[in-house]
């Protein structure tokens, strides 16, 4: 009973989605479509790395990384698995969501092997060592991806024809997956697991004299984290003619920062907030690239300086809304 | 069989023993005592039976298993919980969480139905909430469920890490300074609660102890250290007596000896 | 052999700019235990602080023959001055008001500044790179198979002049006596009469005069400045400061000179693909190896 109502839902979300991307399709500027689709890709990247630097606080700069390990792998497959798919059934719409998302799922699956090989050994780490070697791999992986020939190396990866990646990214699917990755990080948070994970942010000797396996779980926050960066790295990869090292430098992770920090570390609602807010300055400066991260920055300090929790705090936007028109209630969840 | 049995251990940090040669046994469902100034070894010693430190000598047994060396995650699992001296409570977490995160025998479901909400998760859920109901009902907390850990007043900190302990199921209880900052009321209130966990839970308790009323009034045996080594053992009458305990304390400071 | 011989001298004059640079790392973190990510950007000030200083100073004028030498010395004082300026600026600015946080919100700021400058850089000085004066003039000669330049020999006067200095300092001076005690035991110095806040901008004012130091030898040796110098240099430094053992400061002489070495000889004998990606290997390796670097010590933290 209980799948058949979860299935009945999520049609019912399937189809508002569908009809969301016909709309938005036919009547609105592609300049517009871009930042709607970044927002949905950004809160893929926000929501998965608030997982780990949020919930966790184990604080990751170098997701960048696990971006460009999903992009690369979901692009070299699809790209592959095209042809075969489309010679199997047929090219049209299912053949596209076919190779897109087993696409998403090589890359995912890559992009979360990465964060294991990254997370076992550096999680041992505290605070800002293990930013620091979290930014090192970061970069590792990019400079791997700059001298790989096979996949363009710094001109990049654009596939096997002239006219680039396929655009198998549409508004349904982004938006898909954002709110699957959504509800399965947000159910995470609120289960055993999640409330292990603030345990370790909170006092991580305490939670291990309370038997938490401190050490897996944060190998397994951290390979999610990294996996839902590949997620949205493929999405993103196939929106694009191609992708280059180049789109996955240390200023991405910068941006994904920037989108935890502004909602409030550890709130997934405040992560959505700070992926969307990333999505339209990010189109509306394109031109002012300087500016842009200027503001970032400025916005970094001054956060850090004036309201360190963000917009939300570590609470999440149910909580507030409850709080300031309905019973007060003290639910520091995470 | 003693349900805990130290032999001859060892703990040196940087040419400095901190515990040498120490041997105890803690016999099962017994309230034992382990005193001595400060600076003794006393929470160096819990810090090496539950595995935060690794004994550089000796043998420490835990059910007859020796437990010397292993991790303190697994130590917990096997059954002995503790409380820390200087209260180590997950802060910005509710009263609540901070108990069911002890709940790992409670808990069946896996990550992913953690992440997919199946029946077992929820089921799960519920099973915890209920267990950290209980406890937080038998330490005196049952109306602070929901509160924010950091708010509460010292006493009902303390007495939240003894709820968060008892989640465990444990078999040893090793509390370190539980009367620390309480007044004599309190402290009965403490000393019940101890005697209660003992006869009706069957838990076997070990504790680290400056208020001598609260050691004289609820402990069976009294194990005395100084300088990492030691110094007496007996009934807390006999102890109190010794002459090398006597010694011990006065030369610090003797606002501590009863 | 000759080449060997480049090689490893071409690593140590890089090695002591990156182990000028190490040195506010070090001293910073030593004090305050924070990574002050924003000491790559002082170095790449620095070196503009240099090129505008010679320019004002008419460097056009002298051509290929370089400044005189005490307007060269005029210049490296000038950007180190400059530097000491906004290392404490940034201090008082940024750094203080959340010296109390918890240990990300520091960090994060950190972040924040490094950003800023970076991009404040390009915004007023163009992102393009810029050529560097010849402040000195070129004098090549060649020593059994082996090129060595007057800029070469200027590095490590500096570098071996500056890190002398420094050494006195911490030695010999009062503020460089409080300077240790403070960066053992913060407190106890504090209790001992020390104004600490004094001496935390003291070390940023050092730190950040050695970067700019820094950065104008490497404007000479690489002839090319852009407002991102400072992101990979700046990175490097800090590994080197970690190799060397984080807070100790022969430990950031040491790590500067390794992390030049193995870059040189990477980039010499492997591929020039890889010498930025040898910085990072060896970061990964000793963190995960060995934390506390070289010469560093280990800390137990109390249960």
């Amino acid at each position: 009973m209980q799948l058949v109502r979860r299935l009945a839902v999520a049609s019912a979300i399937g189809l508002v989605l569908y009809g969301i991307g016909l709309w938005l399709q036919g009547g609105v500027i592609e300049y517009v479509q871009r930042i709607v689709f970044l927002a949905g890709i950004n809160v893929i990247l926000a929501v998965g790395l608030n997982l780990i630097n949020g919930t966790t606080g184990q604080f990751s700069i170098g997701h960048a990384g696990f971006m460009a390990v999903g992009a690369y792998g979901a692009a070299f497959s699809g790209v592959k698995l095209q042809p075969v798919l489309q010679n199997w059934i047929g090219a049209g719409a299912v053949a596209d969501g076919l190779t897109l998302n087993v696409g998403l799922l090589v890359g995912a699956l890559l992009a979360g092997l990465t964060g294991l090989l990254v997370g076992a050994p550096s999680l041992r780490l505290r605070g800002d060592y293990l930013a620091v070697v979290t930014l090192g791999f970061g970069e590792v992986i990019r400079i791997s991806f700059n001298n790989a020939k096979f996949l363009g190396a710094a001109t990049g990866f654009s596939g096997d024809s002239p006219s680039g990646l396929p655009a198998l990214t549409t508004f349904f699917w982004v938006y898909a997956w954002a709110i699957a990755i959504l509800i399965l990080i947000r159910n995470l948070t609120f289960s055993q697991t999640g409330r292990s994970l603030a345990a370790i942010r909170e006092d991580e000797i305490a939670a291990e004299a309370m038997a938490t396996p401190t050490t897996r779980l944060k190998v397994l926050a951290f390979s999610l984290s990294a996996a839902s960066a590949g997620i949205a790295g493929g999405l993103f990869a196939f929106m694009q003619p191609s992708i280059r090292p180049e789109d996955f430098r240390f200023d991405k992770s910068i941006d994904m920062i920037v989108m935890i920090i502004i909602g409030g570390l550890g709130s997934i609602s405040g992560a959505v907030v700070g992926g969307i807010f990333v999505a339209v300055t990010l189109e509306l400066m394109r031109d002012l690239q300087q500016y842009r991260l200027v503001l970032y920055a400025l916005l970094l300090i001054v956060i850090m300086l004036v309201r360190p929790q963000g917009l939300l705090g570590s609470r999440e936007l149910s909580e507030v809304l409850r709080s300031r028109f309905g019973r007060p209630k003290a639910q520091a969840a995470k | 069989m003693s349900l805990l049995s130290l032999e001859k251990v060892d703990k040196i940090f940087g040419g400095l023993s901190a515990l040498k040669q120490v041997s105890l046994e803690v016999p099962e469902r017994a309230i034992f005592g382990l005193i001595g100034p400060n600076g003794a070894g006393k929470t160096t010693l819990f810090n090496v039976i539950t595995g935060v430190y690794s004994p550089d000598g000796g043998v420490i047994r835990f059910e007859g298993q020796s437990i010397g060396g292993q991790s303190p995650a697994r130590i917990a699992h096997r059954g002995i919980a503790r409380t820390f001296q200087n209260i180590r409570l997950f802060r910005a977490m509710t009263v609540e969480e901070n108990v069911m995160v002890a709940g790992h025998h409670l808990h069946q479901a896996s990550v992913l139905g953690a992440m997919l909400r199946t029946r077992a998760q929820i089921a799960d859920e519920a099973r915890l909430r209920k267990r950290a109901g209980e406890l937080l009902e038998i330490m005196g907390l049952g109306k602070h469920a929901e509160d924010v850990a950091g708010s509460l007043p010292y006493g009902s900190q303390r007495r939240l890490e003894i709820a968060r302990a008892l989640m465990l199921q444990p078999k040893l209880l090793l509390l370190d300074e539980p009367a620390a900052g309480m007044n004599s009321q309190e402290a009965g209130e403490l000393e019940r609660q101890i005697r209660f966990l003992r006869d009706q839970m069957g838990l076997t308790i070990v504790l680290v102890e400056h208020n001598m009323a609260v050691v004289m009034s609820v402990c069976e045996a009294v194990h005395v250290v100084d300088h990492g080594e030691t110094i007496a053992h007996g009934t807390p009458e006999n102890v109190k007596k010794d002459p090398a305990v006597l010694a011990a304390y006065l030369g610090k400071s003797t606002e501590e000896v009863a | 052999m000759s080449t060997l011989l480049q090689q490893l001298l071409n690593g140590l004059s890089l090695g002591s700019i990156y182990a000028l640079i190490a040195l506010g790392y070090t001293m910073v973190y030593g004090i305050l235990k924070l990574i002050n990510f924003a000491h790559g950007e002082v170095f790449m000030i620095g070196a503009y602080a240099g090129y505008f200083g010679a320019s004002a100073l008419g460097i056009e004028r002298y051509g290929a023959a370089g400044l005189p030498l005490y307007l060269a010395v005029l210049v490296l004082l000038f950007a180190m001055a400059v530097a000491a300026l906004l290392g404490v600026s940034i201090e008082l600015l940024a750094y203080r008001p959340v010296r109390s946080a918890p240990r990300l919100t520091p960090l994060i700021t950190a972040i924040g500044v490094s950003l800023f400058l970076q991009n404040a850089a390009m915004l007023l000085f163009s992102p393009n790179p810029r050529p560097y004066p010849p402040i000195l003039r070129e004098v090549r000669f060649e020593l059994g198979g082996v090129i060595v330049t007057n800029v070469k020999l200027t590095i490590f006067v500096v570098a071996i002049a500056l890190m002398l200095g420094l050494n006195w300092f911490i030695q010999r001076t009062w503020t460089g006596k409080a300077m240790r005690a403070v960066s053992t035991n913060i407190d106890a110095a504090r209790l001992m009469g020390v104004d600490t806040d004094r001496i935390i901008r003291a070390t940023f004012a050092v730190g950040s005069a050695l970067a700019a130091a820094g950065g104008i030898l490497f404007g000479l040796d690489q002839i090319i400045i852009n407002p991102l110098m400072g992101v990979l240099t700046g990175l490097k430094a800090f590994v080197a400061a970690v190799l060397g053992g984080i807070g100790n400061i022969r430990g950031a002489v040491l790590g500067g000179l390794l992390i030049g070495l193995a870059e040189q000889l990477t980039a010499g004998y492997l591929s020039p693909d890889y010498r930025d990606a040898v910085t990072f290997v060896i970061l990964i390796f000793i963190l995960i190896l060995r934390p506390e670097g070289l010469l560093g010590v280990v800390r137990p933290e109390k249960v």
